[in-house]
């Protein structure tokens, strides 16, 4: 891999809530290479996609803080001025948002869009604009592209709507794309369009990309590196094949059990982790995901750091090697993590979610809506 | 658009005869309300009222009395019973005053209310968004007609800073006499509405600023301005742009009443409430149909420019 384009070094994002102050992320570090796909993988509100908004500034207020480095090319992205963060916006690095349904100005066309971003940052005549918004629609798969850059967002479905982010995000050739949950949104067939679409405009473009997903079954496939999020920590990060194939972390194992399978037989219930995410108001001591961990030992009251303990890939469980290779559940080729026991996993109440009802609040503190998230975590215990 | 236009037409006519019916059955029953009585005068003799009963077909039917006074309304010979002038002649007089205190009310609510608006969204909790909250909510519960009043007092009589009330033709004083006159008057009117536009405007750019598309703005590397102006300011102004067309239709067609009054301009509106307290029903019918008119075509227009302005809104 060539040099890193961007280099995330201890980033720590907190917000100030009105219950007390969120602590999002805590002490991310990440590297991208130009051209290369690293994907951040984790459930909601582990800080994922505070991460990726803190590195362009978006997430920037009166109530958050931001402390270590986010290194662009030389730029210090989390301490730039907004001037110096305009010109990397949509220009240098763009970002392609969860929901498309909501993220483009329903009452402009969406070619007026897509040329204001091009606009921003390139001196070209109306025609030129006009052009590159039809190319790049074209390109990214939208039929009669000349004719639909004159449509507003209400006329295209979620899917084409998505595209045209896409076609956004890489309106002004990017070195860096951050895709937030960009499939979430999606049905199952239009998401492995979309992401084919990635992997393809990837290949052609070079551009690096940050994929922020929950879901480890949509990385395997795009990703080079994955850095597995848990409750504002990187607990584990390595290639593809290290993840997939020699998880070190036991949350890692719960999220490889929780992959849905077509192959598996209907009447069984889909696999889970037990238990609520950590409320990041109030994180517990030492490792975040020791309440819903299994092999919880004594040591884990203490932060275990993000290292190689052997496998050949940093991750953060006190566990050796050995032990984890020996405990982490291989059942059908797959590999799980074996649920803790009801009554020890609650020691504060906690709720196994396989009894909880459909609907019920699974996240914590760490988005947007972290306060209300964090409130209502509280609320369920 | 076509087919829109004709079923809101088809729909006026099914409002001004609803209107007119219920306006002339109101003035039918109210007590003390014969009018060739009031007519006669009072020292007149039961067969002088009867003459007079006869002359203006008040001893017919009442569906022949309406028919008759709407033929007169749409044959523009409409007269007072207590003057015996013509009632269109009357309004085409008023409505140029009329229309000069709605307009330029509305322009001052509307220019005021937005910037108001936009500088408490921005300054959102601070102290100064505080001031002009407390500000609005007074604006809101003055009555105009106190308000008026007030001005009229202190500003025009006791200071004698601006005109105790009248209006002044362009024709007559010039441009710098006919503002002078109208000041007091688009002030007190607007500073209810001021309030008003300013708090909705308020609260929705509050919400649009958290809509996911302004995030997608600012990713694009625009200027904040232009994140604010062209994505924030205009969402957040298309129902405030309705609202306006709406309210200036209510004050054109009854709402300038009391303003009217209070500063004497002789518009439509105080011919309205003259009309009204000598129960004379040829002018109320008239003005009340007029301003059922206005107030509909200008829905309609509302409605038009709505569809314009965001383009999900389909005219049906």
């Amino acid at each position: 891999m060539s040099e890193p384009i961007l280099e995330i070094d201890h980033l720590q994002v907190e917000f100030r809530t009105d219950e007390g102050v969120v602590h999002a992320v805590d002490d991310v570090s990440l590297t991208l290479a130009a051209g290369e796909v690293l994907a951040i993988v984790g459930e909601s509100g582990s800080g994922k996609t505070v991460t990726a908004m803190s590195l362009l500034g978006l997430n920037r207020s009166p109530n958050a803080t931001f402390r270590g480095s986010a290194r662009y090319r030389g730029t210090q992205l989390l301490t730039a001025s907004e001037d110096e963060l305009r010109a990397i916006r949509g220009a240098e690095m763009a970002m392609i948002f969860q929901d498309p349904m909501t993220s483009l100005n329903p009452v402009q066309r969406i070619g007026d869009q897509i040329a204001e971003q091009i606009l921003a940052h390139e001196k070209l005549t109306k025609a030129e604009v006009r052009d590159r918004v039809v190319e790049l629609m074209d390109r990214v798969g939208i039929p009669r592209a000349a004719e639909r850059a004159r449509a507003y967002p209400h006329e295209f479905s979620g899917g084409m709507r998505q595209r045209v982010m896409i076609a956004l995000a890489l309106s002004c050739s990017p070195s860096v794309l951050i895709a937030d949950e960009p499939t979430t949104a999606l049905d199952v067939t239009i998401q492995a369009q979309i992401l084919e679409r990635l992997k393809e405009l990837k290949d052609e473009t070079g551009t690096a990309i940050i994929l922020v997903t929950h879901d480890l079954g949509v990385v395997a496939d795009i990703a080079d590196r994955i850095a597995v999020m848990y409750g504002g920590r990187i607990v584990e990060e390595g290639t593809v094949d290290e993840i997939f194939y020699d998880p070190q972390h036991p949350y890692t194992w719960g999220l490889l059990g929780s992959i849905t399978r077509v192959d598996r037989d209907r009447g069984e219930r889909l696999p889970s982790i037990a238990g609520l995410p950590p409320s990041l108001l109030a994180p517990p001591e030492g490792c975040h995901f020791r309440a819903r961990c299994p092999h919880e030992f004594e040591r884990c009251g203490q932060v275990p750091p993000l290292e190689d303990r052997g496998a050949g890939h940093p991750d953060r469980c006190w566990l050796t090697v050995e032990q984890k290779r020996a405990r982490r559940v291989v059942d059908d080729g797959e590999i799980g993590l074996a649920a803790k026991v009801a009554v020890e996993a609650s020691p504060e109440g906690l709720v196994d979610r396989r009894e909880t009802p459909p609907g019920a609040p699974s996240r914590v503190a760490g988005d947007a809506g972290a306060a209300e998230d964090a409130r209502v975590a509280e609320e369920d215990r | 658009m076509a087919r829109f236009v004709v079923r809101r037409l088809v729909g006026m006519v099914l409002v001004l005869f609803a209107v007119s019916v219920l306006t002339f059955l109101i003035f039918n029953v109210i007590p003390n309300g014969d009018p060739a009585v009031r007519m006669a005068g009072k020292n007149s003799t039961p067969a002088q009222i009867e003459q007079i009963r006869k002359e203006w077909h008040f001893d017919e039917s009442l569906p022949q009395q309406y028919l008759f006074m709407m033929k007169q309304i749409f044959t523009g010979k409409l007269v007072s019973y207590s003057d015996q002038t013509n009632v269109w002649e009357q309004i085409r007089m008023g409505l140029p005053r009329t229309f000069a205190l709605g307009i330029g009310a509305a322009i001052l609510w509307m220019t005021l209310g937005i910037l108001l608006g936009l500088y408490s969204a921005v300054k959102a909790g601070r102290i100064s968004d505080r001031v002009l909250t407390v500000l609005a909510l007074i604006g809101i519960s003055m009555p105009v007609f106190w308000v008026g009043a007030l001005m009229n007092y202190y500003l025009g009589y006791k200071l004698e800073w601006f005109p105790n009330g009248g209006y002044v033709e362009i024709s007559e004083g010039g441009i710098g006499e006919w503002l002078y006159h109208l000041i007091l008057p688009w002030t007190a009117l607007a500073i209810l509405f001021i309030g008003v536009y300013s708090r909705i405007l308020r609260s929705n750019i509050l919400d649009t600023i958290n809509d996911d598309y302004v995030r997608t703005a600012r990713a694009k590397g625009i200027s904040e301005r232009r994140v604010m102006t062209r994505h924030v300011l205009r969402n957040s102004l298309i129902p405030i742009v309705t609202l306006w067309g709406l309210d200036f239709g209510l004050v054109i067609a009854g709402g300038a009443v009391l303003t009217e009054s209070v500063f004497d301009l002789q518009g439509v509106g105080q011919y309205f409430a003259e009309a009204i307290g000598r129960l004379d029903v040829p002018p109320v019918m008239a003005v009340t149909l007029l301003g059922a008119v206005f107030i509909v075509v200008l829905n309609t227009v509302v409605d038009i420019v709505y569809a314009v302005l965001d383009p999900r809104i389909r005219l049906g």
